[in-house]
């Protein structure tokens, strides 16, 4: 749609799904929309990928997911974290926070 | 956790797909209805909102394959899917499949049956704990033949080896049993008292021997078999502290063995008791016989090295406490074998062809499934190439028919089980008696387990060529055109596989015929007597008790060979009976009894070796039928106090006395004592066995004339009629003259030669049974080819005929090229039959393993099948309407 969205940068999807969802738990389409908000558009989330790496993250422990009952009484799936999903995002974090100040710090510092 | 949530979430998906699939749809319509719903809410109209939500959502079915393509599952989903798919394409070619699956249940049932009967002989523990820690130890002679090993050796060996835990000899014992019920002969064993602690099974009731059972004048006991204990004790567990009569003497049974106990030294052994020798003994006592055999366990901690080791070593070093006497003093030193080598010793180049033979089955089998493989996905290139340009990759065609070569495997394995089970049954029933732990040959998990690693491998093999070929289509190239052209070098890969299976099948059917042959010359090379008509039965007298002076022991062998003659004449006025005597050896039965013989003037009595020793009733020649050449039979004349005689055989006399008369000439036989034997008469060689080239040497000495009186002697009738027929009444007549007389070993003469032939026959009817299926897989192989080769090339053949060739031209064409590949076949299999032939060489008779006859006989044979093979693709081809084909161009 918008020509400034980005495709989410490779790896930074599982955090930014362990972040939003360390608030409340969610269904996949509030966790994309979400992600989008507050990156005020910068980050677009595909769906397919989104669905993806949740199975993988539920797989992988990190996440609990059940069916609940929505208001106008529809199925819908929600998403909330583990102990070990919040340990992960804890863990991502730090990396993460290093990493970019790191960058951070390359591109300011001139020649 | 996670593995366990991945294995769980997997299972779960897998058991209940359409589960999984309906929570991944309403988790995409509950996310597409919530972006829907967020564009309405800023003002879109329902139809533009949910448009743009599908949009966002892209392909709802890419999304889902996305989704769906995640976790272990998915691979499994993706296997099942390929595998349903190869039984769908398989079931759509009945004829295909079901030639491929016989095939392969054919190959696999054989290998598989062969492989059960050979495992418990070659690689299947003996049922000892820690059987591999037995070891059987026995002399050895000067041209390095194993030997058995004298008591004195034994005693020494006993106590100067510390290699050992224990070591126990063992000499071969058969028993009257008389006093229950009728008088039986047992077969039997005397041994050390360690026996059973060395194999290491103990008696199931009662108790084993203990150290003082097995010294002179020890007490007289006996462990039963548990098959002895139910046929003749009903399984009373009150046998334990009975006592029951053997050889005349009273025997406390202290024991009976497990069910399960297999005793593979001498399978049909019913009962044991200690052997009694005595510990001084002087050089011609028995203690000094070379009878026994010796078997051992290793000592905790030593190896089969060190043990040798130290064998050797003692065998080199006399000491003085051990004198030995020249025929055993160990100066070849000894030889040490694991039992289990010992008792597959005899039949293992038996089983060696067998096994190539089957394995060259399998080969041919897998050539065959090949080459079927190969045909059909020739004709369906167009499909390969459909799904190439569709995006299946190179390794997902391959996979794809790997997934049906397996699948056919799978199939002809499931159907060889039960080949396998059939063809088991065969085997037991048909297996030569010397065949070890026969009882043992049986579909169990092991053999079961190999069927399926069989198959397996058989499916990976046979599907390899195919899966290269179907992965290196060119998509783009082949869609276009239509899809029966098949390229070269395909077409050459399976005309070489024809000729490998061609020459497999004649390598196979060259050692059939060989040993078809030598069974004939066998069956054709007379015995030296006339076989037929004849029964043979053992009857066993008690053994004598000591006597206390020798005035009574001869009174008493007078008595006990009256007791023969008393028997003999009963015998022979049984109606039917035309002649009756008793030899102490039967010729086919098997037993050796030789006795060394020295000649008058001969100063080197070694020289003059050991000769079988016959001591036999007068008209013992005339009942067999042996020819006399020169001099007189045994007769009444030669009774007890007579000058002593004795006939022997004619190549004997012609080795030893060659160009001179042997007549007249004198000799001892046995003990070096008494007056010389005189040769009064030469008559005809007798084989030993039906199988040997050469007859051994022999001598034949009046029962009345011989050293003492034989305990255990076999009687030969020759019947006017059917001679099994009047086996009763002869029964009857010899009980009549005393009815505790054990009688054995009822057999016709026919019987004995069969029996002596029977591990050639049982690797010939397997040879043949191989070699058969071998020929009829070549011939549909070659079948196969053509009949492809003609599909393929129909439009060539339509325009061939439509330019003017004849139908005979064509299936000349077809013809020359299903020949071609026969006759390379053909010769290609003769120079590896010729190589393979070592093989089954040890088994032939009579027959060189070159036999040119055999050879050229297979070659044709071979051909003439595979023309007739060649017959249908031929007339199909002809019957190529060359109209219809160049429309279809």
């Amino acid at each position: 749609m918008g020509e400034s969205n980005t495709d989410v940068i490779q790896g930074t999807l599982d955090m930014l799904i362990l972040r939003t969802l360390s608030l409340r738990p969610m269904h996949a389409f509030g966790i994309g929309r979400r992600v989008e908000q507050i990156s005020r558009g910068v980050f677009k989330v595909n769906p397919g990928s989104l669905l993806t790496a949740l199975q993988r993250l539920e797989r992988a422990g990190l996440l609990d997911a059940e069916w609940r009952q929505t208001e106008n009484s529809r199925r819908a799936k929600y998403y909330n974290l583990t102990r070990a999903g919040q340990k992960e995002l804890g863990v991502k974090t730090k990396d993460w926070t290093r990493r970019a100040a790191a960058v951070a710090r390359l591109l300011k510092a001139d020649g | 956790m996670s593995v366990w949530r991945h294995l769980t979430r997997g299972l779960g998906v897998l058991t209940n797909r359409a589960r999984a699939d309906r929570e991944l749809s309403d988790e995409l319509r509950h996310y597409v209805e919530q972006s829907a719903a967020e564009r309405m809410a800023r003002g879109s109209s329902s139809s533009d909102a949910h448009r743009d939500a599908l949009q966002e959502i892209g392909n709802m079915t890419v999304a889902r394959e996305h989704v769906r393509s995640y976790g272990w599952e998915n691979a499994i989903e993706s296997i099942i899917a390929d595998l349903q798919y190869a039984v769908r394409r398989l079931g759509n070619a009945p004829g295909f499949t079901t030639v491929s699956v016989i095939t392969l249940a054919l190959g696999i049932g054989a290998s598989t049956a062969i492989f059960s009967a050979v495992n418990p002989i070659f690689f299947a523990a003996l049922p000892y704990p820690d059987a591999r820690r037995l070891l059987m130890i026995s002399d050895r002679s000067a041209d390095g033949q194993p030997l058995d090993v004298t008591f004195g050796s034994y005693l020494e060996l006993a106590r100067r080896a510390h290699s050992f835990a224990s070591m126990a000899p063992i000499r071969a014992w058969q028993p009257a049993m008389i006093g229950t019920g009728k008088p039986e002969r047992l077969t039997g064993e005397r041994v050390g008292a360690d026996f059973f602690r060395t194999l290491g099974v103990m008696p199931v009731i009662g108790r084993d021997f203990q150290t003082g059972d097995d010294v002179p004048h020890g007490p007289n006991v006996a462990i039963l078999s548990n098959a002895l204990w139910q046929r003749r004790f009903g399984g009373d567990r009150d046998i334990i502290g009975r006592s029951i009569k053997l050889d005349d003497m009273d025997f406390e049974v202290i024991g009976v063995m497990p069910r399960d106990f297999e005793n593979v030294l001498a399978p049909l052994s019913d009962v044991w008791a200690p052997l009694q020798y005595e510990l001084t003994f002087g050089a011609q006592s028995r203690e000094w016989g070379h009878h026994l055999r010796l078997v051992s366990r290793l000592a905790p901690g030593a190896t089969v090295e060190q043990a040798r080791g130290e064998l050797e070593r003692i065998a080199r070093a006399p000491v003085q406490n051990f004198p030995r006497v020249p025929w055993a003093s160990l100066d070849n030193g000894l030889s040490v074998t694991s039992l289990q080598a010992d008792v597959t010793r005899g039949i293992m180049p038996m089983l060696t062809a067998v096994l190539v033979a089957v394995m060259l089955v399998l080969a041919i089998v897998c050539v065959n499934v090949t080459n079927l493989m190969l045909a059909r996905s020739a004709q369906r290139r167009g499909e390969f190439a459909m799904r190439a340009a569709l995006g299946a990759g190179r390794l997902r065609l391959a996979r794809q028919v790997l997934t049906e070569s397996l699948a056919l495997a799978l199939a002809g394995g499931v159907l060889g089980m039960f080949v396998a089970e059939l063809a088991i049954h065969a085997i037991v029933a048909l297996s030569p008696p010397e065949l070890p732990r026969a009882g043992a040959i049986r579909l169990d998990g092991t053999v079961f387990a190999f069927g399926f690693l069989l198959t397996t491998i058989v499916g990976v093999l046979a599907g390899i060529l195919p899966a290269v070929g179907a992965s290196s289509h060119d998509p783009h190239g082949e869609t276009r055109e239509s899809s029966t052209r098949t390229t070269g070098s395909d077409r050459g890969a399976r005309g070489m596989l024809v000729v490998t299976e061609v020459a497999l099948a004649l390598v196979l059917l060259v050692s059939a015929g060989l040993l078809l042959k030598s069974i004939d010359h066998v069956l054709a090379v007379r015995a030296g007597f006339d076989s037929s008509n004849l029964v043979t039965m053992q009857v066993q007298q008690a053994a004598p008790r000591l006597q206390a002076d020798s005035a009574a022991a001869s009174r008493l062998d007078s008595a006990r060979n009256l007791e023969w003659y008393n028997a003999l004449d009963a015998v022979r006025r049984v109606p039917g009976v035309s002649a009756a005597a008793f030899t102490s050896l039967l010729p086919l039965s098997g037993d050796m009894d030789t006795y060394g013989v020295h000649f008058e003037g001969d100063n080197d009595s070694k020289d003059d070796g050991a000769a079988l020793r016959f001591a036999v009733t007068p008209g013992y020649f005339e009942a067999m039928v042996i020819p006399l050449r020169s001099g007189r039979l045994l007769d009444a004349r030669d009774v007890g106090g007579a000058p002593r005689a004795v006939v022997i055989n004619e190549s004997f006399a012609k080795r030893k006395f060659a160009g001179q008369d042997a007549l007249g000439k004198r000799l001892r036989f046995g003990p070096e004592e008494g007056d010389w034997y005189t040769v009064v008469g030469i008559v005809g060689d007798v084989k030993r066995s039906a199988m040997d080239v050469d007859a051994p040497d022999a001598i034949y000495v009046s029962t009345a004339q011989w050293h003492w009186v034989d305990q255990v002697m076999s009687l030969v009738v020759r019947a006017r009629g059917n001679p099994a027929a009047l086996t009763p009444s002869i029964r009857d007549a010899i009980w009549s003259v005393d009815k505790d007389l054990p009688i054995s070993r009822v057999a016709t003469m026919r019987e004995l030669v069969d029996r002596s032939l029977s591990d050639r026959h049982f690797a010939m009817l397997l040879f043949v049974a191989f070699g058969f299926t071998a020929l009829i897989l070549a011939a549909v192989g070659i079948h196969g080819v053509l009949s492809g080769s003609v599909t393929e090339r129909i439009r060539e053949i339509g325009v061939r005929a439509a330019l003017g060739a004849s139908p005979g031209d064509v299936v000349g064409m077809v013809l020359r090229r299903g020949m071609m590949l026969t006759m390379a076949g053909v010769v290609l299999g003769l120079v590896a039959a010729a190589l393979a032939s070592r093989v089954v060489a040890s088994m032939l008779f009579g027959v060189s393993r070159l036999d040119a006859a055999t050879y050229l006989g297979v070659a044709a044979l071979l051909s003439a099948v595979a023309a007739v093979a060649c017959v249908r693709p031929a007339v199909r081809a002809a019957r190529v309407d060359p109209a219809s084909t160049l429309k279809a161009i």
